[in-house]
């Protein structure tokens, strides 16, 4: 057994003593069982990146390690194994879960702390990291897809985790089920990619793309339905609207899911199977508009939202769609590192709200919140660090990575100066909620009717900082990134020299901008959520879900329940009716009465007789 | 000899419980249980003795029976007949189980049934010859309607008469069919028969092929059960006890799926290619009109009666697409469907007995007090919505990904119950185990017999799941409509 086959087992193992414990164990026990589970998985992430970067390093050929397991079921000729890859872009993804994963895990331990089922709450957790290692480690799709659904099921179990609200409850089937969409399009995408290809082994599918590439439709297809499926995971028009709803959940589960790990995994896939992707530029180009489109909208929706949480969704939900323009424009280096320095910045903007929410007596409104800088300075620093790298701004590792993107846009053949624009007008547009945010929350006078009780547990501290420093610097981490993708060749015109400076400075006038519009001032009222009906269409996501509940939602469910009692058994009724009714007719006329008897007698023979006659 | 040793040992059992059980009704479920670990012992041990012989069928214990119209006791074994028995003899364990605390009158002669029954279906599975597969598929249907009839819920009399009239009119069917096949062997060989093996040497011309197919698929298709044939089970689940629907799902459904495996697909070859276009809209059908129906259900046992009639759809889709990923497909989900409706259906009886309702709006929250149960639960529902990793997930998707090749349109229709079982299996769990708890509801959690059969059902469906290759090695050979060149029948 070498590391990487371990590497996912390690949660594995502490759900399994978690949940069979439960609540047996006190705090600090399944404190130290959920938090080594993790941990170890991060220890052998780290082992296993040193020695792939030692052999790059020795050759010049894009390395991978597999190890296989066994043989799950054959398709036909075809084996389906339960095997693992590594290579720099699985390493990444590893680096982040079991890392960032890591550090949520000891904010989540001291955040559950008083909840009667935190044993059960770090169990999910954990089972959690071993479906998200499974599936970015997965070296076959169908592999994947068992770790896809497995986070899926994670994600269902812990935004409902306090199940006894009906809302959370709601949340959390929507977010199964409209991801289920997406999932089944995926599985869809694989039928169609193994009757092409005959493996869905991922390097095999790959490698063939080289020496007998898909037909061009084949590729259309499979590439827009494995987009399906990405979509739907990574909260991306049109199946974005269960997002916001997800943050129903602890906010540590937010952190974890709903911002740095499982909402990336479409990301993942769609780069990991750039080779097919390349095979249908139409697709890259939907790719780009998918990303674009959400980056517009969700940015517009952070910007009326009054609950923290619900500005980080829909914040997350915006970058997501940066990466997915990235992959669009062919820039996938930079579409995953802006994957994994979002991971950083997200996390410790999710996790210091948390600290905020917890200190604030499970206050998420921001107009309940309010000068936080003054009462909770390390806090609000951090914070703001967390805001900095999210706007881009110079120094910080977002910068580094979303100018990256943006920079390829301009040239790029499936992207181009449209998308440029976009993605600028995006950018301006985070700045602009970003510091709604922070001039809103951090203040001004302090609106909340309770009294702030800020935590100074270490495990809530700690994990804070060193996201701090990721954040900052985790731009610079050095990735190898360029093994593992084809460079796209972009056309040799020169573009504007303009560019970088708007690109950059754009952000920075976003910031001025909100400054004169939400900026608490010392003798004016206090800041108040908008009335108007523009805002209200924004707060609601621009209507998304209003748009589906009557068009898909309610005439599904008005329709089941017409037919709850089976058309078809009526059918079966009507003919034991029919046998009933005949039987008692029957039943009437012999009623054993001679008067009867004779008189029917009596009316038959006439009329035969009138029949014979007429 | 082995499964007439095993259907011997059920009968006798079940007659000594008929007999003299009242004098011991409280250690009834032991007998039982013990009698059915018993031919589990034999059949394993004969299978680990004989680990090479049954790829292809092997015949077994052959008597002469009613010699003047050629009909034997004639019994063989290949892997497909292994693995149900194997099955049927596991659920028939967790039938007992269920039964233990459930059954409070005549236990005597519900134990008489219960064997009787389980008899019966292994004799479906054992018979070479038709006349006595016939017979013994009468043999399961009598107890199997006592079972509904008897120690069913309020409304029980109504569907075991219905259940008992929609069998019995389809297998009239099947008879007529048998009987005409057993002359057209003596108009061509000389001499009556109703042996299996006989019949594939048979050549039918084509339209009284397509007729006689006909007749065979619609007592299947009743079995099944396939749109439009299936308002029977929704009433026989509902009404009958744990241990009937448990039975009723996990294997009586089976011997539908059994039925086209064995008989439909190789003795008709050429018709079931023909109606494969019908045979595959009635799989889709199935599948979504079973997926919409179950999530309008409120009754517990109702919704999971409808996810089985959604689930056998794949299974008539699987068969009919003539691809051999796609029949080992439907291998596993029978297989699947099996554990994982006669777990959920276990699961409504230990509700049932906590709180003596089926209906979701009147549970709610229970996994406050009853965490344990609530998870067991969640991994059952997650299994029939097929969660990867759990045995159901390897079904659906050979079926789909081997019926994809020849059926795109359907196989997209089809896969749409990957969405509709996700949202009947979601409102199944958080309707009974999510939400605000009902003032004053606190149910105990999981007894130690009631552990014993969800653990053995989440254990094989876990197993199975990860390791279904050792459910489907020996099935390389047995392919049977390997030969046909899939031409027509596309949708």
């Amino acid at each position: 057994m070498t590391a990487l086959t371990l590497l996912p087992f390690f949660p594995l193992f502490s759900f399994l003593i978690l949940i069979i414990f439960s609540k047996r164990l006190n705090w600090q026990l399944a404190t130290v069982i959920a938090l080594s589970g993790v941990g170890l998985s991060f220890l052998a992430s780290v082992l296993l990146i040193n020695d792939l970067y030692a052999v790059s390093q020795s050759s010049d050929i894009s390395a991978g390690v597999r190890e296989s397991l066994w043989t799950w079921f054959m398709l036909g000729e075809h084996e389906v194994q339960v095997a693992f890859f590594l290579d720099p872009l699985s390493a990444v993804m590893i680096a982040v879960v079991t890392g960032v994963g890591w550090l949520i895990h000891g904010f989540a331990a001291a955040y559950m702390r008083e909840d009667e089922n935190y044993s059960r709450f770090m169990a999910y957790m954990n089972l959690f990291i071993c479906a998200m290692l499974i599936l970015v480690l997965a070296d076959n799709l169908v592999l994947l897809y068992l770790g896809w659904e497995g986070v899926g099921l994670c994600s269902f179990l812990l935004i409902g985790f306090w199940y006894q609200e009906p809302g959370n409850a709601i949340a959390a089937r929507k977010a199964f089920i409209v991801t289920r969409i997406g999932d089944t399009l995926l599985a869809l995408g694989l039928f169609y990619l193994f009757l092409e290809t005959n493996t869905l082994n991922i390097q095999e599918i790959l490698a063939q793309q080289d020496s007998s590439p898909l037909s061009s439709e084949a590729a259309w297809w499979i590439a827009l339905l494995l987009l399906g499926g990405a979509v739907g995971k990574s909260a991306q028009l049109p199946l974005h609207t269960w997002l916001p709803d997800a943050m129903a959940g602890p906010t540590p589960v937010s952190a974890l899911i709903h911002a740095a790990t499982m909402v990336t995994a479409g990301v993942y896939l769609i780069a990991r199977m750039q080779g097919v992707y390349l095979q249908a530029p139409d697709i890259l180009n939907l790719v780009a508009w998918t990303g674009s489109l959400t980056l517009l909208i969700a940015g517009i929706a952070a910007l009326a939202q009054e609950d923290i949480k619900r500005v980080l969704a829909y914040s997350t939900m915006s970058q997501i769609g940066y990466m997915m323009l990235g992959l669009g424009a062919g820039a996938n280096v930079a579409a995953i590192t802006h994957l994994m320095t979002h991971a950083f910045f997200k996390a410790l903007l999710f996790l210091t709200a948390g600290a905020i929410i917890l200190a604030a007596h499970h206050q998420q409104n921001i107009f309940h919140m309010g000068g936080l800088l003054k009462r909770m300075p390390l806090i609000s620093i951090l914070f703001v660090i967390g805001i900095a790298a999210l706007i881009a701004f110079p120094g910080t590792s977002g910068f580094v990575s979303k100018e990256a993107i943006i920079g390829q846009l301009w040239q790029s053949p499936t992207a181009g100066p449209a998308f440029w624009w976009m993605a600028i007008l995006g950018a301006f547009i985070t700045s602009l909620y970003s510091f709604r945010l922070v001039f809103i929350t951090f203040f001004g006078q302090y609106r909340g009717q309770h009294e702030l009780h800020p935590q100074r547990h270490f495990l809530l501290l700690v994990p804070l900082c060193m996201l701090a420093v990721l954040a900052i610097l985790g731009g610079y981490i050095p990735t190898n990134l360029e093994q593992v993708f084809v460079a796209v060749d972009a056309p040799d015109s020169q573009s504007p020299s303009w560019l970088h400076s708007v690109a950059i400075g754009l952000p920075l006038v976003a910031i001025v901008v909100a400054y004169v519009i939400y900026f608490p001032r010392a003798n004016a009222t206090e800041p108040v959520p908008g009335k108007g009906s523009l805002y209200r269409f924004s707060r609601n996501g621009l209507g998304f879900d209003a748009t589906y509940d009557a068009l898909l939602v309610k005439p599904f469910v008005k329709l089941a329940k017409l037919n709850r009692h089976d058309a078809i058994d009526l059918l079966v009724q009507l003919i034991s009716w029919n046998a009933f009714t005949w039987n008692s007719a029957a039943k009437a006329i012999q009623s054993g009465r001679l008067r009867w008897y004779a008189a029917t007698l009596g009316i038959g023979t006439i009329i035969l007789l009138l029949g014979v006659m007429l | 000899m082995i499964l007439t040793n095993i259907i011997a040992i059920l009968m006798l059992v079940a007659l000594v419980s008929l007999i003299i059980g009242s004098k011991f009704s409280r250690s009834l479920p032991y007998l039982a249980a013990g009698s059915v670990v018993l031919c589990f012992f034999l059949l394993a041990r004969f299978a680990s003795n004989n680990h090479d012989i049954f790829h292809q069928a092997m015949p077994l214990l052959s008597v002469p029976w009613i010699t003047s119209l050629g009909i034997d006791y004639a019994t063989f074994i290949d892997s497909l007949s292994f693995i149900l028995v194997a099955l049927t003899l596991i659920l028939a364990l967790v039938c007992i189980l269920v039964s233990v605390n459930e059954i409070q009158h005549h236990h005597n002669f519900y134990y008489f049934n219960l064997l009787t029954a389980l008899a019966g279906i292994i004799g479906v599975f054992a018979a070479a010859d038709l006349f006595l597969f016939f017979f013994f598929w009468e043999v399961m249907l009598l107890p199997m309607t006592a079972l509904i009839a008897i120690w069913g819920h309020e409304n029980r009399r109504y569907a075991a008469i219905k259940f008992f009239i929609f069998t019995q009119v389809s297998s009239l069917l099947m008879l007529v069919a048998i009987i005409i096949m057993a002359f057209i062997h003596q108009q061509q060989f000389g001499e009556i028969s109703f042996n299996y093996f006989d019949w594939q040497r048979l050549n039918l011309s084509m339209p009284l092929q397509y007729w006689l197919m006909l007749g065979f698929f619609i007592a299947f298709a009743v079995k099944l059960p396939s749109f439009p044939f299936h308002t029977w089970l929704p009433d026989a689940h509902t009404q009958a006890p744990t241990a009937g629907s448990v039975l009723l799902a996990g294997v009586l459904l089976k011997t539908g799926a059994y039925g086209l495996m064995r008989f439909v697909l190789p003795l008709f070859e050429q018709a079931t290619v023909e109606f494969a276009p019908i045979a595959i809209a009635l799989g889709v059908i199935s599948i979504i009109y079973g997926a919409v129906m179950a999530f309008a259900q409120s009754d517990f046992k109702r919704l999971v009666a409808y996810s089985s009639i959604s689930h056998m759809g794949f299974v008539t889709l699987a068969l009919f697409s003539f691809s051999s990923i796609a029949y080992h497909g439907a291998i596993v989900t029978i297989v699947a469907h099996g554990l994982s409706s006669a777990a959920l259906f276990s699961m409504a009886g230990i509700l049932y007995q906590r709180l003596h309702t089926r209906e979701l709006s009147k549970m709610g929250g229970l996994f406050a007090s009853a965490p344990r149960m609530g998870g067991m639960l969640l991994v059952f529902v997650a299994a029939a919505f097929g969660m990867p990793g759990l045995l159901n997930f390897v079904g659906e998707f050979m079926t789909l990904t081997g019926t994809f090749a020849s059926h795109p349109v359907a196989t997209v229709l089809a896969a749409t119950a990957m969405i509709g079982s996700a949202i009947y299996g979601m409102y199944l769990f958080q309707g009974s185990f999510q939400g605000k708890p009902h003032a004053g509801v606190q149910i105990a959690d999981l007894l130690a017999h009631e552990w014993l059969l969800c653990g053995l059902l989440f254990a094989l469906l876990l197993y199975l799941g990860l390791f279904p290759q050792s459910l489907l090695m020996h099935f390389e050979a047995i392919y049977p409509a390997a030969n046909i060149t899939v031409t027509g029948g596309k949708l």
